[in-house]
């Protein structure tokens, strides 16, 4: 601002120094189409296509309105004026100000156009400049080039919006209803991206829809699974439909670098960042958000980087993303930015602040929504050299009331971990020990859904051992830890209801030296494969909680990926590309059989599609699990079909490609025959071919090892 | 039998061949002294000395007499196999990459490589019962293949030559007129480079290795695609057994990656394919460089199916030949032959 206004000054200064009448003739004035005209139409098409157009090719182009119109004389002074004032904002292009002047009087005509580098350089001049006073007389009406067009095209007369008649769309669940209840992923190799089915039973894969330079960085799917985003140079664009993948909409956000989704799928929130025209000025960030369906722009957040760099202590850690953080559960409420000394919390009726304002919280450095419910947890950490405390604290939105605080002692980090349903909330806690030379980690385990929010300390048995993952069971009571110095470290299992004490922790089992620095709960609980990526090259153990027992143990060599699928019957495990050999995937039965493997070249990304939450009630989905006999032998008698049909097919095919073989070596030993003089003749008469004539035989052999009788007795 | 470690080169190993009987072995190093060796306890038989540069690629005539050599020195030369003397120098403008005896043994096929100006080439020479009646001339040149030529061998009864290299595409020529039969499918053919190429034992079939990690059985009259073998690496040779429907490939990254990258990431096992099902069954393990070339001995059907010779040895840090058999007793590399209870042992 300061800059403004001094350059106010120096062009009135300036004006007065040459005598420059600032008082210039009204009507000579063209008025501009402000930014007014450019009221959003409610017609959904004229809106989109005007979104749509990235091309123009004037995007870095602004125009200047309520220009002082000025003789030929005085025209270079303006001109410099303008240049001085836009120069500061970005690098105008050689020739790139033109100043139009009436042919008949040699005025000038009030306005001005100036090319820039960049459209965001352009964009930048436009939000800084429109409506700034060069006096009383000349408020800068400041517009982008394209934009005319838009504002060309409003019609004078209102007219009602045309209402289309109701077309049905696709069903985008229909994948749900697969006959086999098979699940689908998507995988990025090379320059193709392909949707498959998962045929575990078939041991392959079955193709869904495939496209080369579907994105152009990366897909991601909607967190139930109703879209694949993919990524542009001009925006998003998301996929999905009954039985094949159609663009279903676009979002235009230029250089997009980032997206996210709403947990409910409702909103799209987009991020890019800009380099800005002086080295110096942090980078430009923009993030729009949008309505996932209508592709309506819902909000746009436009600043330097510094003001969306959150977390880390002192704030400048850097972007973490997302920026915006969900909260509410899946009715896509409330969003939130950690900022300095606050949490803005925004809802989605107004997409406004709440209360219009943010949450004041001195020195907070991170925040984390319950994954259910309008619940943040926030976190402070210590002041004053230990004499405030570091606290953990709850705060209920949209009230804002603080539901439970505690405050911790000689802290030097944190985390926070929610437990699927929101029923508790862990807090890793890294205490300094006496001498503060080193730390050692506890947990305040807080149980959400209990009256007044119990909080319960955890210690490890051996207290100084480094913690290297924590991960909790979906939907259940019981966590996993991996922790120890040693290369080798230990897991440990423990529950939240322990069998004699519902409302206490306990500790189930210790697995002494594991090769595993990653946890991977299978989405339903119960099973979790223990992983030792990066430093121990794709270990992979399948662990049953239930019985505490080994599944299987396993090796994908170099794998950098584990992802269960959404119902925790199969595990995808894979090589991306960070490796430049073993690229491709394998993928496991939840107890950790291998069922088939892929090698794919320049494998980017492996992400199975998302199931929305089950419609069932806890109810039925106990009643189900006590049935399961009944409802299984439905689904197992499937898989004798199949797996005999296999068998079947396979040996079918053997038998073919065995067939097949033979005949080529008829062929070729009739071929020898026929030969067989010539090539005597070649050499010089002698008739040895011995070594042609050898005759491959397939022995098959069975053997009994043992025979055993036994009685059964039968109890029906 | 254990395997048997034969030292004497000095310089890594390029090239290996069995004579028809399988009781002798010829190796070529970069060490410009192709020696012989007994197969049977690896003794070391002698050593033919004359040529200047490595030595590329050798074959044996049919009768063990003649041993023919082909050196980056830009000489191919004629040996007498049992008293180690030149017998004859064939002088080119560019090093030689391949040579192949014709059946009869009266003729032979070699490649040069591209070198300064000269395009790389096939050439046919006659080869003269009586070596002072030898010449120079060259029945053929074959030119217009890009890139190296890795090899070419004779077809059926010395009417067609197959070649392969470089530029991924296999090609029969009529060897009579030099002129071009036959191309393999661009579609279905090798992406890259053509690494190896070796032939059953009657001929009515061959298999080649490339550089895009496969390997393809072709029928070698009329260059149909049998069947591809694919695997994680860059296949730098390939073997049929004579006895069983396996396939073997053997392979790696390159060697200047070698010392970067763990050993298992680098997959130099040789890899055991059904030959008909196309599926793997087997691997060995134990090496510490690619594998550059792998043999079977001819002579193991006639000890039976209980010992067949599979040689292998690799470029980079191998400078000795080393020999498994198939035998009942544990050697240096097992085979593991997949979902079945057998070892197999080489």
């Amino acid at each position: 601002m300061a800059a403004e206004v001094m350059l106010m000054n120096e062009i009135e200064a300036t004006a007065a120094q040459m005598g420059i009448d600032m008082n210039i003739d009204f009507s000579s004035i063209q008025l501009p189409p402000g930014e007014n005209c450019g009221i959003i139409s409610d017609d959904d098409d004229v809106y989109h296509d005007d979104q749509l157009e990235f091309d123009s090719g004037f995007g870095n182009v602004i125009v200047v309105d309520n220009l002082p119109v000025v003789p030929r004389e005085k025209f270079e002074k303006l001109e410099g004026v303008i240049r001085k004032i836009y120069s500061q904002i970005g690098v105008i292009k050689e020739d790139g100000l033109w100043m139009p002047v009436d042919p008949e009087t040699k005025k000038t005509l009030g306005y001005c156009f100036i090319e820039y580098n960049t459209p965001q350089e352009a964009e930048l001049a436009k939000e800084k400049t429109h409506g700034y006073k060069l006096d009383r007389a000349h408020i800068f009406a400041v517009n982008m080039f394209d934009d005319f067009d838009k504002y060309m095209k409003v019609p004078d007369e209102w007219a009602p919006p045309e209402i289309k008649p109701y077309t049905p769309g696709e069903n985008l669940q229909k994948w749900l209803a697969d006959e086999k209840a098979r699940d689908q992923f998507v995988i990025r190799a090379g320059t193709d991206t392909e949707v498959l089915w998962n045929d575990a039973r078939q041991s392959k894969t079955e193709p869904v829809y495939k496209r080369t330079y579907w994105t152009e960085s990366f897909v991601q799917w909607s967190p139930m699974g109703t879209y694949l985003a993919t990524v542009h140079r001009q925006g998003a664009a998301v996929w999905g439909g009954a039985n094949t993948f159609n663009r279903l909409m676009r979002y235009a956000h230029p250089q997009v670098k980032l997206i996210d989704f709403s947990p409910g799928e409702k909103f799209l929130v987009t991020y890019s960042s800009h380099e800005p025209s002086n080295p110096r000025d942090a980078n430009r960030v923009v993030i729009n958000v949008f309505d996932v369906r209508t592709g309506k722009m819902m909000r746009d957040f436009k600043g330097s980087a510094d003001e969306f760099a959150v977390g880390g202590a002192g704030g400048v850690a850097g972007n973490s993303w997302p920026v915006f953080r969900w909260g509410g559960g899946k009715e896509d409420k409330y969003f939130a930015k950690l900022g300095k000394n606050m949490i803005s919390v925004y809802e989605t009726e107004t997409f406004s602040l709440i209360d219009k304002k943010s949450l004041k919280v001195e020195n907070v450095v991170d925040f984390s929504w319950s994954p259910t419910d309008p619940i943040i947890a926030l976190f402070v950490p210590e002041l004053g050299g230990g004499n405030q405390p570091a606290r953990v604290s709850l705060v209920q939105m949209p009230g804002k009331e603080e539901l439970r605080q505690k405050n911790l002692f000689s802290i030097s980090d944190c985390k926070m971990y929610w437990q699927s349903n929101g029923d508790y909330l862990a807090v890793k806690a890294d205490r300094y020990t006496k001498t503060k030379k080193s730390t050692y980690t506890g947990f305040e385990l807080f149980r959400i859904k209990e009256r007044d929010i119990p909080i319960e300390v955890l210690e490890l048995d051996n207290k100084n051992d480094k913690i290297i993952a924590f991960a909790w069971e979906p939907k259940g009571h019981r966590f996993a830890v991996i922790h120890g110095d040693n290369p080798r470290p230990d897991v440990s299992f423990y529950s939240m209801r322990s069998t004699h004490n519902l409302g206490r922790v306990a500790k189930l089992t210790t697995l002494k030296g594991k090769q595993a620095n990653a946890l991977f709960w299978s989405p339903g609980g119960r099973f979790i494969v223990l992983a030792g990526l990066k430093g121990f090259n794709g270990q992979l153990e399948f662990f049953n909680v239930d019985e505490l027992e080994t599944m299987a143990t396993a090796e994908h060599f170099m794998a950098t990926d584990v992802e269960w699928d959404p119902t925790g019957r199969y595990v995808a495990t894979s090589v991306t590309s960070v490796h430049e050999m073993e690229n491709g995937f394998n993928i496991w039965s939840f107890n950790g059989k291998l069922l088939y493997r892929i090698l794919k070249d320049h494998f980017f990304q492996f992400l199975w599609r998302p199931r929305p939450p089950s419609f069932l009630t806890p109810e039925k989905e106990e009643e189900i699990a006590r049935n399961l006999k009944k409802y299984s032998k439905k689904y197992e008698a499937e898989d004798q079909d199949v797996s005999m049909l296999l068998s079947e097919q396979d040996r079918e095919k053997r038998r073919m490609l065995k067939e097949e073989w033979e005949k080529w070596v008829s062929e070729w030993r009739r071929a020898q025959e026929e030969e067989k003089l010539e090539r005597q003749k070649l050499r010089d008469g002698e008739a040895s071919d011995e070594e042609e004539e050898y005759e491959a035989k397939e022995v098959e052999v069975e053997e009994v090892l043992d025979v055993s009788e036994e009685v059964l007795s039968f109890e029906e | 039998m254990r395997p048997i470690l034969m030292k004497g080169h000095e310089r890594p190993l390029t090239f290996l061949k069995y004579n028809r009987d399988g009781d002798l072995l010829f190796s070529c190093a970069k060490d410009h002294t192709p020696t012989v060796w007994f197969a049977d306890n690896g003794e070391r038989l002698g050593t033919y000395r004359g040529h200047n540069g490595a030595v590329w690629t050798c074959d044996v005539s049919r009768d063990s007499m003649r041993l023919i050599t082909g050196s980056a020195d830009q000489t191919v030369k004629l040996w007498n196999v049992q008293k180690g003397t030149q017998l004859y120098t064939f002088n080119f403008g560019s090093p030689a990459r391949s040579v192949e005896f014709a059946i009869g043994d009266k003729l032979a096929v070699i490649t040069t490589d591209p070198f300064m100006e000269l395009t790389s080439a096939i050439h046919v020479k006659r080869i003269a019962g009586d070596s002072t009646e030898q010449t120079e001339e060259s029945v053929l040149v074959i030119k217009g293949p890009q890139g190296r030529i890795n090899r070419a061998v004779w077809g059926p009864l010395n009417r067609t030559i197959i070649s392969a290299g470089e530029d991924a595409v296999i090609r029969i020529w009529d060897s009579e007129t030099g002129k071009l039969l036959k191309e393999s499918d661009k579609e279905s053919g090798h992406k890259k480079t053509i690494t190896s190429l070796t032939k059953a034992a009657d001929g009515s079939h061959f298999l080649s290795g490339s550089l895009d990690k496969s390997a393809k059985l072709w029928d070698t009259r009329t260059l149909t695609l049998i069947k591809t073998y694919s695997t994680e690496r860059p296949v730098n040779a390939v073997a049929m057994s004579p006895l069983l429907d396996h396939v073997v490939l053997g392979g790696g990254q390159d060697a200047s990656a070698v010392t970067t990258t763990d050993h298992r990431a680098g997959k130099f096992e040789a890899k055991f394919y059904d030959k008909i099902l196309q599926e793997e069954i087997g691997g060995v393990k134990g090496h510490f460089g690619p594998i550059n070339a792998l043999a079977f001995n001819p002579d193991g059907k006639r000890y039976g199916a209980n010992k067949v010779s599979l040689l292998i040895y690799n470029l980079l840090m191998e400078l000795d030949v080393v020999v498994c058999c198939v035998s009942n007793e544990p050697c240096l590399w097992k085979v593991e032959i997949y979902g079945s209870t057998d070892v197999f042992i080489i």
